[in-house]
C-alpha cells in the first residue's frame, strides 16, 4: 500500500509538471456508485484513445492533449462541481454522460461559450443548432431511438403494430422520460398500445413492474436503463421468463456488463446500437501497440472492445476531429473552447475519413451543420449470443422517422427559445 | 485570557440577555460578518461559489430547519429532502407564474408554501413518535417525490420532468440563470442564511424555544407545567419545514439551476441533511454551520489533494470520502454525540481560563 502510494505521488508530480500548451478534455467520469458498471468503459476508453493520440502523433495537430478526469458519481451535484474546477483549465467540450448534468450545463456552458458533446443521451431538441448554439447531439438522439426501435419493430411485424402492446420500462428521470413523446406520437401514427413502467433512481427494485409486464402480457419490451438497473431489468424478465427477443434496450442498456450478470438467460436479448461492436477495427492496433502494450492503459485495462468502450472510443474520436476541424478553420493549433465550438459545427464524419482513422465500418457517416447538430439518425439492433458472450448486428442501419420527431424538436427547442429569449441562429 | 469575563459587566437586561454575552465572542461574531458581507464577495470566483461557498450556505440553512425539529423539538424527521422538493418546485412555479415578482419574494413564498406542507406531515407527530414518527416523515419524502415526478403540473408539462430555472432578478440584478455575477448569488444565498440564523436563534431563545425543548426532554412533563403540544409540535413543524423550504428554493433556482426531483432531493438528500446535524451538532445552531461546512469541503478537499495533488484515481478518492463520512459517524454517535458544536463549546471553557487553569 505504500509503495503504491509513493508510486501514485511520483506519478502525479511527473505529470503535473509540464506546463505547455496542450488541448484540455476535461472526462466526467463516474467510477463509482450504482452506474459505475456502465461507466468505468465510458471513462478508459475515452482516456485511452486521447492516450494514443499522444503517444502516435504527439497529440492533435502537434498539440498534447489532457485528459482531465473528474468524478461525479453520475451525481449533478459533483457534475456542477466538476465543470466548475474544470472550466478554468481551458477544457475544450464536455461529455458528461449524464442526461441531468447535460440539462445543468447546457445553460452554463452557453454562457461560458464551451460547448457539450451529449453523444445520444441529453436534450433531444438540442439538435436544433438553431437554438442551441452550444449544444451537440450527434449521431444521434433518444428520439431516434426510439423511432428506431419501433421501425425494427415493424419489419418484424410485416409493416404493422396494430392492436399490439408495447410497454418502456424506463428511469424514472429526464433520461428515462424523453423518449416518452415520440412512443405516443408512434403509437398514434402505428395503432399500437404503450404502457409505461417507471422505474425510480437507482434501479434496483424493479419487482412491482415485471409483475405488472407478467400481468399486461405486453408483446414487446423496451426499455431505458442505465447503470444497476439493466442488469435488474433483465435478470427481472428472465425470471418471469419473458422471451428475450422481444426485449430491446436503448443503447445505453446494451453492454456487456449489463446482460454478463445474467448468464445463460440473457441470450438472445436486443439492444439499439449507434456504432458497430467488436475490436476488428485499425484503430484497436494503433491502441494496442501504442496504448496497452506500453502499460498505459486506463483504469484496469479489462474493457477493451467492449461496447461502451467502443462507444467512449467514437466520442473521443468525433471530439479529436472536431478539434482538428477547429484548428484548420482558425488556422491555430492551440484552439480555445470557442473555436472548438466552430469544429464540432463543421464536422463532416465521412466513410473515406473514418477508415483513414481505423474506424473503417465502425459507424454511419454524418455530417454536422448550423442547423442540425444532431446528426441524421441512424442506428441498428445488435443481440446478445450469451454462449459466445459477444454482441452482434442483425441489421443494417435503420434511419429513424423523421415525420414524426423533427415537429417535436421544432416545438421543444420553440419552447427553450421562448423560456430563455435566445434569438434563432443561422438565418 | 481569551473569553475574558472579567471587567464585562451587564447592566441593563437586554445587555444581559443578548445572544453573545462575552465581549469577546461578540466581536468574533461582528468580524465574521464582516468578512462575509464585505470582503468575500470581492474575492470570489465561480468556482468557489458554486463548488464551496453556495452549497454551504444553502445546507447551513437545511440544517438550521433540520435542527429545530430534530435537535430542540425531538421530532426525528427523514422527510428533509421532501421538503426541500416542495421549496423547489414552489419557487419554480411562482417564478414561471409571476416572472416580474423580485426572488427575495419568490423564495419567502416558496418558504411559506413549505411550512404549510411540513405542518400537514407534521399532524401525525401528535400521535406517533420516535422511530414511528421517523416513518411517517420517511413516508412523507417518498409521498412527495413521487408527486413531483407524477403530476406533470409540477413541472409546467415538459417533456424531460426537469424544471430549470429561468433568468430571474431582485432589484434588477440577475439571480437565477447562467449568466449571474459570482457576488450577486452569494450575497443572495448569504442573506437568507444570516437572517435564517439569527431568526432561529432568537425563536430557541424565546418563550416558542423553550416549549420545543420541553417537549423534547419530556413531552408528558411539559403537557403537565402547560406546555400545548398541538401548538409546540405544529409550530416546530412549521417553522423548521419554512427554512427547509428556503433551502429547497435556493437549491434549485441560484445553485443548480435545474434539478430532477428524484436525484437531487432524494432519501440521501435527507440523511446528509441529517449527518450535517449529528456531526455539527442537536440543538445547536453553530452545530448546523459547522456539520454543514465539515460536509460541503469534506469531498472538496479530498478531492483536491487526493485527486489533483497526490493523483490519486479519481474512484478511490470518492470511495474514501464514504469511508471517512461513515466512520465520523459512528466516532460521533458514540465519542460526542453534541457533535462539533460541543467540542467548539468545551474549546470556549477552556479558553476561558487559559493559560491559567485552577
Amino acid at each position: 500500500m505504500k509503495k503504491q502510494l509513493l508510486t501514485w505521488a511520483t506519478a502525479a508530480l511527473m505529470a503535473a509538471s509540464p506546463a505547455m500548451a496542450d488541448l484540455v478534455f476535461p472526462s466526467l467520469d463516474y467510477r463509482t456508485g450504482p452506474y459505475a458498471a456502465n461507466g468505468i468503459p465510458l471513462a478508459d476508453g475515452y482516456q485511452d484513445y486521447f492516450n494514443m493520440l499522444n503517444e502516435r502523433d504527439g497529440g492533435i495537430g502537434g498539440v498534447a492533449t489532457r485528459v482531465l478526469s473528474c468524478e461525479t458519481g453520475y451525481n449533478t451535484e459533483k457534475g456542477v462541481e466538476c465543470y466548475e474546477s474544470t472550466k478554468g483549465e481551458g477544457a475544450l467540450v464536455y461529455q458528461p454522460y449524464s442526461t441531468g448534468i447535460t440539462y445543468q450545463l447546457i445553460p452554463k456552458a452557453t454562457a461560458d461559450d464551451i460547448p457539450i458533446h451529449s453523444m445520444g443521451y441529453g436534450r433531444t431538441s438540442a439538435k436544433n443548432g438553431k437554438v442551441f448554439s452550444h449544444v451537440f447531439n450527434y449521431p444521434a438522439s433518444y428520439w431516434d431511438a426510439a423511432s428506431i426501435a419501433v421501425k425494427y419493430l415493424l419489419d418484424e411485424n410485416g409493416g404493422s403494430l396494430d392492436g399490439k402492446k408495447i410497454a418502456l420500462v424506463y428511469h424514472n428521470s429526464a433520461y428515462g422520460k424523453e423518449p416518452i413523446r415520440t412512443l405516443e406520437g408512434l403509437s398514434e401514427k402505428h395503432g399500437f398500445e404503450l404502457d409505461l413502467l417507471a422505474v425510480d433512481h437507482p434501479g434496483q427494485e424493479q419487482k412491482s413492474q415485471w409483475l405488472s409486464i407478467r400481468q399486461q402480457r405486453p408483446d414487446y419490451v423496451l426499455m431505458w436503463g442505465w447503470g444497476v438497473m439493466n442488469q435488474v431489468a433483465i435478470q427481472e424478465a428472465a425470471n418471469i421468463r419473458f422471451p428475450m427477443e422481444n426485449f430491446i434496450g436503448v443503447w445505453w442498456s446494451g453492454s456487456e456488463n449489463d446482460v454478463e450478470p445474467v448468464g445463460d438467460k440473457a441470450d438472445g436479448y436486443k439492444a439499439l446500437a449507434m456504432s458497430a461492436p467488436g475490436m476488428d477495427y485499425g484503430v484497436y492496433q494503433d491502441l494496442k501497440t501504442y496504448v496497452y502494450d506500453k502499460g498505459l492503459a486506463a483504469g484496469n485495462g479489462d474493457q477493451m472492445g467492449s461496447v461502451l468502450y467502443n462507444r467512449a472510443i467514437y466520442a473521443a474520436m468525433l471530439a479529436a476531429e472536431a478539434a482538428r476541424t477547429a484548428q484548420e478553420i482558425h488556422g491555430v493549433a492551440d484552439i480555445t473552447p470557442g473555436m472548438m465550438r466552430d469544429g464540432m459545427e463543421a464536422l463532416d464524419m465521412s466513410d473515406a475519413r473514418m477508415e483513414e482513422l481505423g474506424f473503417a465500418g465502425f459507424a454511419p457517416a454524418f455530417k454536422v451543420t448550423c442547423e442540425n447538430h444532431g446528426g441524421d439518425g441512424f442506428g441498428a439492433v445488435q443481440q446478445w449470443n450469451a454462449s459466445a458472450g459477444e454482441w452482434t448486428l442483425i441489421t443494417d442501419y435503420i434511419e429513424s422517422d423523421k415525420s414524426i420527431i423533427d415537429p417535436l424538436i421544432a416545438e421543444d427547442s420553440a419552447a427553450y427559445a421562448a423560456e430563455n429569449n435566445i434569438a434563432e441562429r443561422c438565418n | 485570557m481569551l473569553y475574558r469575563e472579567a471587567g464585562d459587566f451587564s447592566t441593563t437586561y437586554p445587555e444581559d440577555s443578548q445572544t453573545f454575552p462575552i465581549r469577546f465572542d461578540r466581536y468574533r461574531y461582528y468580524v465574521v460578518l464582516f468578512i462575509a458581507v464585505c470582503v468575500v464577495p470581492f474575492m470570489i470566483n465561480d468556482y468557489w461559489v458554486n463548488s464551496i461557498f453556495m452549497p454551504f450556505l444553502i445546507y447551513s440553512i437545511a440544517a438550521i430547519g433540520l435542527n429545530i425539529l430534530v435537535g430542540y423539538c425531538g421530532q426525528v424527521s427523514l422527510g428533509t429532502g421532501g421538503f426541500m422538493a416542495v421549496g423547489a418546485y414552489a419557487c419554480y412555479k411562482l417564478m414561471t407564474s409571476f416572472p416580474e415578482v423580485s426572488m427575495f419574494i419568490h423564495v419567502i413564498l416558496a418558504g411559506g408554501i413549505t411550512a404549510m406542507v411540513g405542518v400537514l406531515f407534521g399532524l401525525p407527530s401528535l400521535r406517533i413518535k420516535g422511530f414511528y414518527l421517523a416513518v411517517a416523515t420517511l413516508a412523507a419524502q417518498f409521498f412527495l417525490v413521487w408527486m413531483f415526478n407524477k403530476v406533470s403540473w409540477f413541472y409546467n408539462y415538459s417533456a424531460s420532468g426537469q424544471i430549470n430555472a429561468p433568468e430571474r432578478d431582485t432589484f434588477g440584478i440577475l439571480i437565477t440563470g447562467p449568466n449571474t455575477e459570482a457576488w450577486a448569488t452569494y450575497l443572495f444565498c448569504l442573506f437568507f442564511t444570516i437572517a435564517s440564523a439569527v431568526l432561529a436563534r432568537n425563536l430557541t431563545r424565546g418563550a416558542m424555544g423553550r416549549q420545543w425543548m420541553a417537549i423534547r426532554d419530556m413531552d408528558i412533563a411539559a403537557e403537565i407545567i402547560g406546555v400545548n403540544p398541538l401548538k409546540a409540535k405544529l409550530t416546530a413543524f412549521a417553522v423548521s419545514s419554512f427554512f427547509v423550504g428556503v433551502s429547497g428554493a435556493l437549491f434549485f433556482a441560484v445553485y443548480l439551476g435545474a434539478v430532477e426531483v428524484g436525484e437531487v432531493f432524494g432519501i440521501t438528500k435527507s440523511f446528509l441533511v441529517l449527518f450535517m446535524i449529528i456531526i455539527g451538532g442537536l440543538g445547536s445552531i453553530f452545530g448546523c454551520f459547522a456539520g454543514a461546512a465539515f460536509l460541503v469541503l469534506l469531498p472538496v478537499v479530498l478531492k483536491v489533494v487526493g485527486a489533483d495533488m497526490l493523483g490519486w484515481p479519481t474512484d478511490i478518492v470518492a470511495h474514501l470520502n464514504l469511508v471517512i463520512v461513515g466512520g465520523l459517524i459512528v466516532i460521533f454517535l458514540i465519542a460526542e454525540p453534541h457533535g462539533l458544536a460541543q467540542l467548539w463549546r468545551v474549546l470556549k471553557e477552556k479558553l476561558r481560563l487559559w493559560p491559567f487553569p485552577h
